[in-house]
């Protein structure tokens, strides 16, 4: 059966081939085709699942080869499959929760005249994560990087005849490329320093290597993982890209892609083992990115922009644990399960919500709404509670693990990461209980046209189970360390540490945060009346609802000076490179105009000169001697 | 005689050959002095083979009566298409090549 395993791939990709060509007369079945071929890879990458798990851990790594891919001199790379515990834990989240939300999109989408193209996509989408988290080489890694960027691309812009949401698709492209500079460039000084960029070269390179090489392998792909999982500074793609469909939302931008950056950092743990200084800079992004993302979760009033901060900010703390080193990987994947499945049943209960309300995303014009929907309502709170880590809902398994390893260590950095952590908990607890009430309770703010409904079953189901997986997941992974047992093969031994508060403490500590911001945010949003319009704030709120004027910035230090650069090399051009050619061209038009003179025309002056200058050429010759 | 008087003699016809065509505004008249021109250089060819005692310049002057054969079919072609056109062989009329 791990022969068959590129059969993950294949399928969703014949799918989405066979939808793009297929064209209007797949109408009709186009969408049970994209739902098939995501439900079959779910199968098979459950089937390689209970093949692997009945192997002993030491056996749980299996390299599937594929067939020869570059034969090269000096750089011969063959396409393969890494069948392990890590891989295999994307292929069951990417496949379990892709197809759920392919059920939903088939509601979700019905109107949509496009629905067969945006399936097509999601196939797309699915073929390209599945070979991001399989390959077996860095390179084939950057095939499905790639992959899944273009698929990010199509499905923000899905609906590109509105400018703006084409703008957004383009700016995430954009941002995007940033980052995959970085996955070259360090892909190149792997070929540098190991000879070739398969895993196995590379990580059995790794004891070779002078830490700097390492620090700077780490770092060129640091700004990958940060353009890929939209953390600081590449960040500012992942609001805009709100605007496609909201089931692109949960599965792309909030489940599975965005998270591809940490799966990067972790599949690359050898490398980062072996420089600590590389480690600490992702763990200052994620520190810096979690609170980044949770202040401007607290100002936003779009549903969807501040579930994309709110993402950015738990990506933020899967970034932290990751920079942790071995202590940190096994909960940066687990707080990655956890958070793909209530993120994405949130982004599911906002889709259910925009249903209701007819596509309208702010915030200011809910309330009330736990009566018109009550299993949105339901589903959405178990991921509001899932996601602050209230016990025994999954995100405490996950995150509180997080906090309590962010407090490992010596010096400064135990106290700014677990601090950052900490902090972070409490302000997560504003802002999502801030979103859940102004949503589903308060009084009513409905524009006059306004008839919130329940959305239909086959939407409901997909939130139902994504909710059941928010509340007992984390209870199910963690009891009996199974998870952390389970990638320990890739991820190592994650020794043990203990934190310099005692873990009593921090539990407690993170609670009373939790409590602290769900009040604060009750008596602000829920008890009390919300204005239909945003009330002028102090500078912090201004600046976070501009996302911390994110854009200006990038415009500032990035786009201005360099349209100055590329202002100055066009001039450059046009009086140097173009003013040489010109200048000879026009020289020789000169020396032309002068000389045509000559040519009056007049055969007999003609002949005067040839005259002339055979009398001269004889002259020569006799004066010569020759 | 003196070979070297025969030098003399092409370097005179071609001296009145030269301006012939230089001064005279008929295109036969000028076509006529082109001719001397050649047949004085033919002399010069001759006399030098007959003075070097070789019969390379003999045979010099056989490729240039041949081919002055040729270039008077021509020149002649040249100048009846032009007095169609114009009713005039002039040489100084025809400037359509002006640069």
């Amino acid at each position: 059966m791990l022969d068959l395993s590129w059969l993950l791939i294949a399928v969703p990709l014949a799918s989405a081939f066979v939808l793009l060509v297929a064209g209007k007369r797949a109408n009709s079945w186009g969408h049970w085709l994209g739902v098939a071929a995501s439900a079959s890879a779910f199968f098979v990458g459950l089937i390689l699942f209970l093949q692997i798990v009945g192997r002993p851990s030491a056996d749980r790594s299996v390299f599937v080869h594929m067939f020869e891919w570059i034969p090269g001199g000096e750089l011969s790379l063959d396409a393969g499959l890494l069948i392990d515990p890590l891989s295999l834990t994307f292929v069951l989240l990417i496949t379990f929760v892709g197809t759920l939300i392919h059920i939903y999109s088939v509601a979700y989408m019905e109107d949509d005249a496009n629905r067969r193209i945006f399936f097509a996509y999601l196939n797309l989408f699915i073929a390209a994560m599945l070979l991001l988290v399989l390959a077996d080489s860095f390179l084939l890694l950057f095939v499905g990087w790639e992959g899944v960027g273009l698929a990010s691309y199509l499905l923000i812009g899905f609906w590109n005849f509105k400018p703006e949401y084409a703008t957004a698709a383009k700016k995430a492209f954009v941002v995007n490329r940033i980052g995959d500079m970085g996955l070259i460039v360090a892909m190149g000084l792997m070929f540098a320093a190991f000879g070739n960029v398969d895993f196995q070269t590379v990580f059995n390179g790794v004891p070779g290597a002078s830490t700097a090489m390492l620090t700077a392998i780490g770092l060129t792909l640091l700004l990958a993982a940060t353009g890929k999982s939209a953390q600081f500074p590449l960040q500012s793609w992942l609001g805009d890209a709100m605007a496609g469909p909201t089931p692109v939302s949960a599965l792309i931008h909030a489940a599975t892609m965005v998270t591809a950056g940490i799966y990067l950092i972790v599949r690359s743990a050898v490398i980062f083992n072996g420089a600590p200084d590389a480690r600490v800079v992702v763990a200052a992004v994620g520190a810096f990115t979690l609170l980044l993302g949770a202040v401007i979760g607290m100002a936003k009033d779009d549903l969807k922009k501040a579930l994309a901060a709110s993402t950015m900010s738990q990506i933020g703390y899967m970034m932290l644990a990751a920079g942790l080193g071995p202590i940190g990987y096994a909960f940066a994947i687990f707080q990655l399960v956890t958070h793909g499945f209530f993120k994405a049943g949130m982004f599911l209960g906002a889709g259910s919500v925009m249903h209701g309300m007819n596509d309208r995303t702010n915030m200011r014009r809910y309330g009330a709404l736990r009566g018109a929907m009550v299993v949105t309502w339901v589903t959405f709170g178990a991921g509001w509670l899932a996601i602050m880590g209230v016990p025994p809902f999954s995100g405490f398994f996950s995150k509180d693990k997080i906090i309590e390893a962010a407090f490992i260590g010596e010096g400064w950095q135990p106290w700014v990461f677990g601090g950052a952590a900490l902090l972070g908990a409490g302000l997560t607890a504003f802002y999502m209980s801030r979103m859940f009430f102004m949503t589903f309770h308060g009084k009513a703010r409905w524009e006059d046209d306004q008839h919130p409904h329940e959305s239909r079953l086959m939407m409901t189901v997909p939130m139902i189970v994504l909710a059941v997986g928010s509340a007992f997941l984390g209870l199910i992974l963690a009891s009996g360390n199974r998870f952390v047992d389970w990638l320990a093969p890739v991820t190592g031994d994650p020794g043990h540490g203990e934190p310099v508060l005692p873990v009593t403490f921090l539990i407690v500590a993170t609670l009373v945060l939790v409590a602290i911001g769900v009040l604060v945010a009750w008596r602000r949003y829920g008890a009390a009346d919300v204005l239909t319009e945003a009330p002028t704030a102090s500078l912090v709120t201004i600046a976070a609802r501009n996302d911390m004027f994110q854009d200006s910035v990038n415009r500032a230090v990035f786009q201005r000076p360099g349209q100055h650069l590329t202002r100055t090399l066009v001039y450059g051009d046009l009086a140097v490179v173009d003013g040489l050619v010109n200048g000879a061209a026009a020289g020789v038009a000169k020396t032309g105009e002068a000389t045509r003179k000559l040519q009056s025309g007049q055969v007999r002056s003609y002949a005067a000169t040839m005259l002339v200058g055979l009398v001269i050429l004889v002259i020569i010759v006799v004066q010569g001697g020759l | 005689m003196d070979p070297i008087n025969f030098v003399y003699l092409a370097a005179i016809l071609f001296a009145i050959g030269s301006a012939a065509v230089l001064t005279r505004r008929n295109a036969i008249v000028a076509f006529m002095g082109v001719e001397l021109m050649l047949n004085a250089a033919n002399l010069s060819l001759v006399t030098f083979s007959r003075i070097h005692g070789e019969v390379d310049g003999q045979v010099m002057a056989f490729f240039v009566m041949v081919v002055a054969a040729a270039e008077v079919v021509v020149g002649l072609a040249i100048i009846i298409a032009v007095f169609r056109t114009r009713q005039s062989i002039s040489l100084d009329e025809p400037a359509e090549l002006r640069g």
